[in-house]
């Protein structure tokens, strides 16, 4: 590492004990996209000109997100000698008022706050981390989102960021992706295959060039978090994607993240210049023989690229199609080059090994499942958002202790985890320790952290076509049986729905559904029947009723006055 | 259209890895993909036009029509789904008298539907241009489209 390094983060660490020092009041507004839909910009114009017609010299800073999506916007107030105080649920008329009464008044107003932040408490007011959304959880690869300003590089250093980077510079490349083989890292995106051995394999393979890829796709529906993270703390997944750089003798990097993610591709692009302003990038990084440069390409809107190797063809312009493995990545990826690709949670977990050393990551978790993950609550809860805990935690603890139960005092019947391609869990197996494993016997997945709650309004036959109607248009249409079986699959589940179901049907489509996953050569279609054979399984009475009676217990499904069948066959 | 065309292939060196970085920087200049800026495309990046219209036909971005001057996408994701998104796609199609994947005549609106749009906690949303819309009900998004209309 350089001395004018050394010197950068040193300047950063005295500039931000300064700021929380000075004497001053600050107020934090998280203004990522889950506030800004729910108004936080405007908070932020309201909290500003308040704070200016009051003559307050009071700092307003945009943070990300701290994953307490229900509450949004967020608002936190720090005023000297007093601990932050988080605010939930804050718009223009509250804003001001918080201004008001607690700035000018010290009325902390504690009815409407969520908790303190830090040790301390005041009156009237929890610690934030001992309320039911938050003292179940770990905040490790979170632990900036929400407090720190995106945009800024010094903030990142000045909580330790790239220190794992600086670290790894010290050490040589086998001691590297030991450290990750000792923290037992396994990737974050679903497939949760051991990180060192990628790494180990992209190192050893022969190749001109090498590259880099962090798959920032993020296609399940009800997944967010490496949003929230690209849009909270876009250089921790920045710093690990250098650190496996290093590691493997990479040279070139791509971030690939969707189009409509702007805000994320916003962040992207200042850290990135920060990064070179730094000498994080570039030609012999921070004195050393390293070389890297990373390169931003936007999705143009295909589930199917969140697949490794239709991300690799997407990079390379063409049409997003997997390809035949093997050769896997990391002998012959981007234009046929050794390649690494890692989802964007994966790379923040590596750098934050490398920050605290392996044995702090893997001192969590479960015996095959190290580490914390990061699950993303939504649906038929009360407290929706990102949570962060370690592997081991049941679904029971995140849907019921921290996401406070059924939205609208209903009650929960189901729960899908791992995306469109996982299956609908019943609440006899929600005790189960969730891990990377731990699901896939009861017919799904974690994937990577979709945790969507179902409630009574929802009808099992509903649900599974919903899933086949994702996946029929999602497919690629390379392999026969996924791009003609998910589409039967849709047309009998709308027969169903509709009340033109037959006697074998449930037969049938467990049928069709092992062909489709047999017969595909991706994720996609090897888990597209997953929702259907779950709800067949955990919920075969609602079909029956739907079969046989033309009825749909949960009050979805119209049935139609037509016997004109949808499926072809 | 050709001297914003030629503007944008510009900065492009002409290679074929560049097809879609190029074609989302047309069509966020024009709105979509003409027929003729994408063979102009071909041509630039030294590939067949059937290549050209392969890529952008695989890609649910892409548009080869233009859209409303407000592009309304309602999001079919599992969490919108159960939290009542069928029924406000079902109010948005009834406002605007369009159905999914159509354009009003007045080219004010178009609707769309998107796999997810990731504000799942915050479910059910739609996104108009780029703005997300959170926690709708069928109430909700008739308030909205008046507003998104008086804005034209």
């Amino acid at each position: 590492m350089t001395r004018s390094f050394e010197n950068l983060r040193q300047r950063a660490q005295v500039e931000w004990k300064a700021s929380q020092d000075d004497g001053k009041p600050r107020i934090l507004v998280g203004t990522a996209t889950c506030g800004r839909s729910a108004g936080a910009i405007e908070v932020l114009e309201a909290l500003q000109r308040e704070s200016r017609n009051r003559g307050l010299d009071c700092p307003v800073v945009e943070v990300g997100c701290i994953g307490l999506c229900y509450a949004e916007p967020i608002v936190a107030i720090f005023k000297p000698s007093r601990p932050g105080i988080v605010y939930g649920n804050v718009n223009a008329p509250r804003a001001a008022r918080l201004i008001e009464r607690y700035l000018l008044r010290d009325d902390p107003l504690a009815a409407e706050a969520l908790g303190t932040l830090g040790p301390e408490s005041v009156e009237g007011i929890p610690r934030l981390q001992d309320t039911p959304v938050m003292r179940h959880q770990v905040r490790r690869i979170l632990r900036n989102c929400g407090f720190i300003d995106p945009a800024k590089i010094d903030h990142y250093l000045a909580h330790g960021g790239y220190s794992g980077f600086t670290k790894a510079l010290a050490l040589d490349t086998a001691e590297i992706i030991e450290e990750i083989k000792k923290a037992g890292l396994r990737g974050r995106g679903g497939a949760g295959f051991p990180a060192w051995r990628k790494w180990q394999f992209t190192r050893e393979a022969k190749g001109a060039k090498k590259y880099v890829v962090c798959n920032g796709s993020e296609g399940d529906p009800g997944t967010f978090s490496n949003k929230l993270l690209l849009e909270s703390d876009p250089h921790s997944v920045l710093e690990g994607m250098l650190i496996a750089a290093l590691a493997m003798g990479a040279d070139e990097g791509y971030v690939y993240c969707p189009a409509q993610y702007s805000l994320a591709l916003e962040r992207l692009r200042t850290a990135l210049l920060q990064m070179r302003e730094y000498g994080l990038l570039g030609e012999g990084i921070l004195g050393s023989s390293f070389n890297f440069r990373i390169e931003i390409k936007e999705g143009a809107g295909a589930y199917i690229c969140g697949e490794e190797t239709a991300l690799l063809e997407c990079i390379e312009g063409k049409r997003g199609v997997p390809r035949l493995r093997p050769p896997f990545p990391p002998t012959a990826g981007l234009w046929n080059l050794p390649t690494a690709i890692h989802n964007v949670e994966t790379l923040a977990c590596a750098a934050a090994i490398l920050q605290n050393g392996a044995p702090w990551f893997a001192e969590l978790g479960t015996a095959k499942s190290k580490g914390t993950k990061l699950f993303c609550l939504s649906g038929s809860v009360q407290r929706g958002g990102v949570i962060e805990v370690p592997f081991g935690t049941t679904l029971h603890e995140m849907i019921y202790a921290i996401g406070g139960g059924a939205a609208d005092g209903e009650e929960l019947k189901a729960v899908q985890t791992g995306g469109p391609g996982g299956g609908y869990l019943p609440p006899g197996l929600w005790d189960t320790p969730v891990d990377q494993d731990s699901l896939l016997a009861f017919g799904s997945s974690t994937g990577s952290g979709g945790v969507v709650a179902v409630d009574r309004r929802s009808c099992a036959v509903d649900l599974a076509r919903n899933s086949l109607d994702f996946a029929r248009r999602e497919c690629c249409g390379q392999c026969v049986p996924c791009r003609l079986g998910t589409r039967q699959l849709f047309d009998i589940l709308v027969d169903i729905a509709e009340g033109r179901g037959r006697p074998q049907d449930m037969e049938l489509l467990v049928e069709l559904s092992e062909g489709i996953k047999r017969g595909s050569l991706c994720g996609l279609g090897q888990t597209a029947p997953n929702a259907l054979l779950s709800t067949i399984r955990y919920f075969p009475d609602e079909y029956r009723a739907h079969i046989g009676q033309r009825r749909c217990p949960a009050g979805v499904c119209r049935m139609a006055n037509s016997s004109q069948l949808s499926r072809t066959a | 259209m050709e001297r914003r065309l030629d503007a944008i292939l510009s900065s492009f060196a002409g290679q074929e890895h560049e097809l879609i970085p190029i074609l989302q920087q047309v069509q966020r200049e024009l709105g979509y993909l003409p027929r003729e800026a994408m063979l102009e495309v071909a041509q630039f990046a030294g590939v067949p036009e059937s290549r050209v219209y392969a890529v952008a036909t695989f890609y649910a971005q892409f548009r080869f029509t233009p859209i409303g001057r407000k592009h309304v996408m309602v999001c079919r994701g599992t969490s919108c789904h159960v939290r009542g998104a069928p029924r406000i796609l079902e109010e948005i199609e009834r406002q605007l008298s369009i159905k999914e994947g159509e354009t009003t005549p007045d080219l004010s609106h178009s609707l769309e539907t998107v796999a997810c749009i990731g504000a799942c906690g915050l479910s059910p949303c739609i996104m108009i241009n780029n703005k997300v819309e959170a926690k709708l009900t069928p109430k909700k998004v008739a308030v909205l489209l008046r507003k998104a209309g008086d804005d034209d």
